[in-house]
């Protein structure tokens, strides 16, 4: 058994999912062990001896220009053939955009059984049984692989990077490309903002900031915290928010350490998009928001006074400490 | 144009979610199924709009399960499927599920194939990804925008930290989120209809499972709120930092 992690990288950085991803897999090698590899595309502008620090022995470049850019078909092609001459039987992917396009073809191509978006490290201890996320958060199922080869994607902010010492053999590997089908015509990236599903922190809005021009406020919040922006559904019906930033069952599912959560009733469906966050803080003037009861830190009061108060608390302690 | 919709029931998004038999079966006991949001309001919306500019259009839906699956299929057909077909088994592994609806596609030369992102239940978003692979098309997965350009597919979708719109030659296999349509209810002719529409069972193709759900677990019941006054956030930013270390 070898473990093979598939690295993730935009305009030639590794992205931090993908630093999870190695280090669980660097993990899941010691614990049943055996080794673990890694594989990246296209061209990096990193030092790839470098992800040696989070366990892995062996780098698996493929370095075809081709692979600069993402189309699912052609990388579950090239992933394929590099599992197939690395022998690997465990893949790991992070459960982020690009894993979600790519692990499941993957499994196709090799005939592998998938756990996507799992929290932790797979209990060997009768047969190799994965627990994931089900029920958009709201419970986790084991779910036991029976395949050969197996596939692990690790849900995006569930376990902690761990950076030791060590370098990586990076290998050149010459794998056929082959063309792809999809033409991509625009790219729009949020520049300068925290990705949501990698934000430790995120600072979420409801209907009880009564109006998109009144998101100075948290947006000031969110600065100081090096925080994402998010909101509720409502919001993001209204277009008082984009539709990227709508947290919730039926939006993006988030699992950050902190989550503050202002004006926010707090739902069934929105809890459902949160619920996975270590440490929820809700500040709403009614008392009786569904919210308070999933909630471990609570203000009971109007989101236009208490926010730049919070504001202003949060960088007098970041100036004293 | 023919356009396969892949359909799964999945609990309402205000279920309880309770197991039963020693953690290892979900608890269905008052439990209201609906089509899988990404299924039905994403998917689903968009095959009918395409159909409504260009009506030659052919809608297929497929979903695979038992014989209890047939209420929320009816509803899709109501809301503007043509003909259904229920593959007739049951299973928690997207391998096994992705093996049965590529039999039904492959059979049907579809030019175009939608499935919502996930299920809101397994939250596998697996289906779409392997069903491309298996039938060696091009998948584009995590759209918010769908339109057609003659035999073009012109698509936005989500990337890590972004958006790209990218244009693909049909046949594609294209998973669906929001922004591609909006939801719809179904109307009084659309629901007299749905009756006679053909629904076809077929029985499973020859396949292996490779995951079982071994047990379910509930996550631990949080605490209980810490409340601070209003007039005291900077006890907040003190537990916050001392207590939670968060910030």
């Amino acid at each position: 058994m070898s473990v093979l992690i598939f690295i993730d990288q935009a305009e030639g950085h590794v992205k931090k999912a993908s630093l999870e991803a190695l280090t669980y897999g660097g993990d899941l090698a010691k614990q049943t062990g055996t080794t673990a590899e890694a594989m990246v595309f296209g061209t990096v502008a990193e030092d790839l001896t470098a992800l040696g620090r989070y366990g892995i022995s062996k780098v698996h470049h493929v370095s075809s220009a081709a692979l600069d850019h993402f189309d699912a078909q052609v990388f579950a092609n090239v992933i394929a053939k590099v599992v197939e001459e690395t022998k690997a039987t465990v893949v790991v992917f992070s459960h982020n955009q690009t894993g979600k396009a790519v692990a499941p073809g993957v499994a196709a191509a090799v005939k592998a059984g998938i756990v996507t978006g799992a929290v932790a490290l797979p209990d060997i201890s009768n047969g190799f049984v994965v627990k994931k996320s089900v029920f958009s958060g709201k419970a986790f199922a084991n779910v036991n692989i029976s395949s050969e080869i197996k596939i692990i994607s690790l849900n995006p902010n569930s376990y902690k990077t761990v950076a030791g010492k060590g370098m990586a053999e990076v290998i050149e590997l010459n794998v056929p490309v082959p063309e792809s089908k999809i033409k991509i015509t625009a790219v729009s990236k949020v520049s300068g903002e925290v990705p949501l599903t990698e934000a430790d922190i995120v600072v979420s809005g409801g209907r009880g900031l009564k109006g998109p021009e009144n998101w100075g406020i948290l947006e000031d919040l969110a600065h100081t915290l090096h925080a994402a922006t998010a909101c509720s559904r409502p919001v993001a019906d209204s277009h008082w928010r984009p539709h990227h930033e709508h947290v919730g069952q039926t939006g993006v599912q988030v699992a950050p350490n902190l989550y503050i959560a202002l004006g926010i009733s707090g739902a069934i469906q929105h809890l459902a998009g949160v619920n996975r966050s270590k440490t929820i803080v809700v500040i709403n003037k009614d008392p009786e928001a569904p919210f308070f009861k999933a909630a471990d830190y609570g203000i009971v009061g109007d989101v236009f006074e208490v926010v730049p108060k919070l504001t202003e608390e949060i960088k007098k302690m970041q100036a004293a400490s | 144009m023919k356009i396969l919709i892949c359909i799964s029931k999945t609990p309402d998004t205000t279920s309880r979610i309770a197991f039963k038999d020693g953690n290892t079966k979900f608890e269905e006991n008052g439990v209201q199924w609906i089509i899988n949001p990404y299924d039905e309001w994403y998917a689903l919306v968009r095959a009918i709009e395409l159909k409504e500019k260009d009506p030659s259009t052919v809608l297929h839906l497929v979903t695979v399960g038992a014989a209890d699956c047939e209420p929320v299929i009816r509803k899709a057909l109501a809301l503007g499927g043509d003909e259904a077909y229920r593959v007739n088994t049951q299973s928690d592994d997207s391998f096994y599920i992705a093996t049965q609806i590529f039999e039904v596609a492959k059979q049907g030369n579809y030019d175009l194939i939608f499935t919502g992102k996930e299920t809101i239940d397994y939250n596998g978003s697996s289906i779409g990804g392997m069903v491309a692979e298996m039938l060696s098309m091009p998948y584009i997965s995590l759209a918010t925008k769908f339109d057609l350009n003659g035999s073009t597919a012109v698509v936005a979708r989500e990337i890590e930290g972004g958006e790209e719109v990218c244009e693909v030659a049909l046949p594609v296999v294209v998973s669906c989120q929001k922004g591609v349509a909006e939801q719809r209810i179904p109307n009084m002719r659309g629901i007299m209809s749905a009756r006679t529409k053909p629904l076809k069972v077929v029985e499973p193709a020859a396949a292996e499972a490779l995951t079982n759900i071994t047990s379910y677990e509930l996550p631990p019941v949080k605490a209980g709120v810490k409340l601070v006054g209003a007039d005291n956030v900077a006890e907040l930013v003190r537990l916050l930092h001392e207590e939670a270390k968060a910030i």
